[in-house]
């Protein structure tokens, strides 16, 4: 077994540390013999939808952000449709989860299209939600959101997480995230996934199941995992 | 004679006041008096600095500012001033504020004839309008603090605001080599002198995992490096709307860096050789940016070069601190273009490293410490020895170490600044050399609990 990874515009689109994202979807696949490559794919570069088991797509500034809307308006867009249709995995972050969306509203000229990979849209806010986050999936989820737009979730999308500290999606619905199909969205950015090691190996196995059938993972052990998420929820909790 | 407005002097007498009393109680007075004189009147630092024969200069930027105002500091000394200048560190308008009202009288005349200022991003735009620099120094920008500063784009404008905020007659002095900092200078009314490095065998010891800026700001097509310094510095060009690097009019050459220091020679050769009493390719940049800001202000280079020579580092930038025959080497890291320039001057030396590294999540810090997963951890694994891992998100910085591959039995967490220091003395022996990377609270903490056990003295009484 491989996992190929698509860092979706990692040059653009790499803010907050995303890099400890792909970085902990290539190492927990390695830490079980299994050969994990990572390639960028960027604006103007043409993506193969045949060839990813999963996509990441971090955070970027507004003005990379435009040019990868613009990118995504084109040819890439359905091809990531497509890789999406025929099975693979893809875990957004921020702007990446507001691209993925219907698409972004701001206060001023016009909308930025989405993909409509999830069943989301975004608006621009006045506010911004800047802090740490503990959420409730099926596991606890911790990480910090650092964002303005306002994100509502329609019926085909699912919550990620219920908000216990922080604002999520709005702000306003205690929701957090979106999942659909195998595509996930969350504002919960940077090192994410070293501290929920449930979250990178969830996203792994839907990722190897394209090409592989039923996958099982074998436990990691995953003692420095659980206490850097345990200490965080308890500095979340206390300076709330 | 009163040369202040009631108000103003008022204002002033209570910051003087809040600073004698801080004092009296023995703790550091950097900000409070500031603050004290600013809520009560913003414009007694204005009055004061206005009285300035020699005028303000203020240096900001991402990284170096410190190192880079208190060389300039020195350099300026040297050519025969006496400066205020806000050496603790205290970077925000209130630091400025408290370092002016401290030198003045009572009745508010400075005692100093002209003012070196490092300013912290955020505040760099009040600041600039209270003090009406004649010169403004801008090192780099690197993404920093995302929580604290905004976007690197939002802090670009801010200095492009603050630079608009300048008097005519005043200079720019900026890094060529970043080219976020070179194209603040494009629509700049006044005068601009660049820096930077003219050395085509001086590159990234590093693999430049993360860049902030791939597209060139101006027109956003793909940007072309021939040469990589750290992150986006170096040698950039734009291949569609001609933006590029320019030549700097204070360029170094023929650089050399090793354990002792840096060394380059100014110019095409013939120019002025300047030694850099501190490791490091980003230190050589430090001392580009205070000659730079030296020849604005009308210093020869070789006078700038001479008080560059015998420098001395700032607090937690590469100073040394002694303790029970052991070597600490304390350097401050807080956004991942520092925790890099640090690594790889880390890894030019030979030799496994003992670590000692905390991590903090302070308003200071910056709360999100989502960075430490964009630092090149990877390059500094190998070579790690050991590794005390302490600090409030210390299990953060433990996992970090983890992925980039350092075996789990080689790092350390140890709670508490007291247990940690001296965890270090016991795994270590005398003559070794531990380095000490931590954030700002980090290292302010660490610093303190040396100085209590006897080994370095508290910072504010440089």
């Amino acid at each position: 077994m491989d996992l190929r990874i698509c860092h979706l515009y990692g040059d653009l689109m790499s803010i907050y540390g995303d890099r400890g994202n792909v970085l902990t979807l290539q190492r927990r696949a390695e830490w079980r013999g299994i050969a994990a490559t990572v390639e960028t794919v960027s604006a103007g570069d043409r993506l193969d939808p045949e060839r990813f088991d999963l996509y990441f797509f971090g955070g970027g500034q507004d003005a990379q952000q435009d040019i990868v809307a613009a990118d995504l308006a084109g040819p890439n867009g359905v091809a990531l449709k497509e890789a999406i249709a025929g099975g693979a995995a893809v875990l957004s972050v921020c702007g990446g989860y507001q691209l993925l969306g219907h698409f972004y509203r701001p206060f001023e000229g016009p909308e930025l299209p989405g993909v409509s990979a999830l069943d989301v849209h975004t608006v621009a806010g006045r506010r911004r939600f800047i802090g740490n986050v503990v959420a409730t999936a099926e596991q606890p989820l911790v990480g910090f959101e650092n964002h303005s737009g306002l994100t509502y979730l329609g019926p085909n999308a699912k919550p990620l997480a219920t908000i216990e500290v922080g604002a999520g999606n709005n702000g306003e619905d205690g929701s957090e995230g979106a999942v659909q199909g195998k595509v996930i969205g969350t504002y919960l950015h940077g090192s994410l996934l070293p501290k929920n090691p449930w979250l990178a190996d969830k996203v792994i196995t839907w990722a190897l199941e394209r090409r592989n059938g039923h996958v099982d993972l074998p436990a990691l052990d995953d003692t420095a995992e659980r206490e850097a998420r345990e200490h965080a929820i308890a500095l979340a909790h206390k300076r709330r | 004679m009163v040369v202040l407005p009631a108000r103003s002097l008022a204002a002033l007498i209570a910051a003087k006041l809040t600073r004698a009393a801080l004092r009296l109680t023995g703790r550091g007075a950097t900000t409070l008096p500031g603050l004290a004189a600013l809520s009560l009147d913003p414009a007694v630092a204005a009055h004061i600095a206005a009285r300035l024969p020699k005028g303000v200069v203020v240096v900001s930027g991402t990284n170096g500012k410190t190192t880079t105002s208190r060389m300039l500091a020195d350099v300026v000394r040297l050519s025969g001033w006496h400066p205020v200048h806000n050496r603790a560190g205290s970077n925000l308008a209130r630091g400025v504020a408290a370092a002016l009202v401290a030198d003045a009288t009572w009745i508010g005349e400075p005692r100093a004839d002209g003012a070196i200022f490092e300013v912290d991003e955020a505040s760099i735009v009040t600041v600039a309008r209270l003090v009406r620099p004649r010169v403004l120094v801008i090192t780099n920008l690197f993404r920093d603090q995302l929580d604290r500063y905004g976007e690197l784009d939002t802090v670009a404008r801010r200095m492009r605001d603050a630079a608009a905020a300048l008097p005519v007659q005043a200079t720019l002095v900026l890094n060529a080599d970043d080219p976020i900092v070179n194209l603040i200078g494009d629509n700049f009314a006044g005068k601009v002198i660049r820096f930077g490095i003219d050395d085509a065998t001086v590159h990234g010891a590093l693999a430049q995992n993360v860049s902030d800026l791939t597209h060139c700001p101006r027109c956003r097509a793909r940007l072309r490096y021939d040469r990589v310094v750290l992150g986006h510095v170096g040698d950039y060009r734009c291949p569609n709307c001609g933006f590029a690097r320019p030549h700097p009019e204070v360029a170094a050459t023929q650089v050399e860096s090793d354990a002792e220091g840096t060394r380059f020679v100014l110019g095409a050769g013939e120019g002025a050789a300047v030694r850099v009493p501190l490791p490091g390719v980003y230190n050589a940049y430090n001392a580009l940016a205070a000659i730079a800001a030296g020849h604005a202000l009308g210093i020869e280079a070789t006078t700038a070069a001479r008080a560059i020579g015998s420098f001395r580092p700032a607090f937690g930038r590469l100073e040394l601190v002694e303790a029970e025959g052991r070597r600490l080497r304390l350097v401050l890291v807080k956004n991942p273009a520092g925790f890099n320039a640090a690594a790889a001057t880390l890894l030019s030396r030979v030799g496994s490293v003992r670590l000692l590294t905390a991590l903090n999540d302070l308003d200071a810090d910056g709360r999100d410490v989502s960075w430490i997963w964009d630092a090149d951890f990877e390059a500094l694994a190998p070579r790690i020895e050991w590794a005390v891992v302490t600090g409030l998100r210390s299990r953060d910085l433990a996992l970090r170490l983890k992925y980039a591959g350092l075996k789990p039995d080689r790092t350390y967490v140890v709670d508490g600044w007291d247990d940690a220091v001296r965890d270090v003395l016991r795994r270590s022996r005398p003559g070794d050399e531990i380095d000490v990377l931590a954030t700002y609270t980090a290292t302010l903490a660490l610093r303190r609990t040396l100085s209590r056990m006897g080994y370095a003295k508290e910072f504010w009484q440089d």
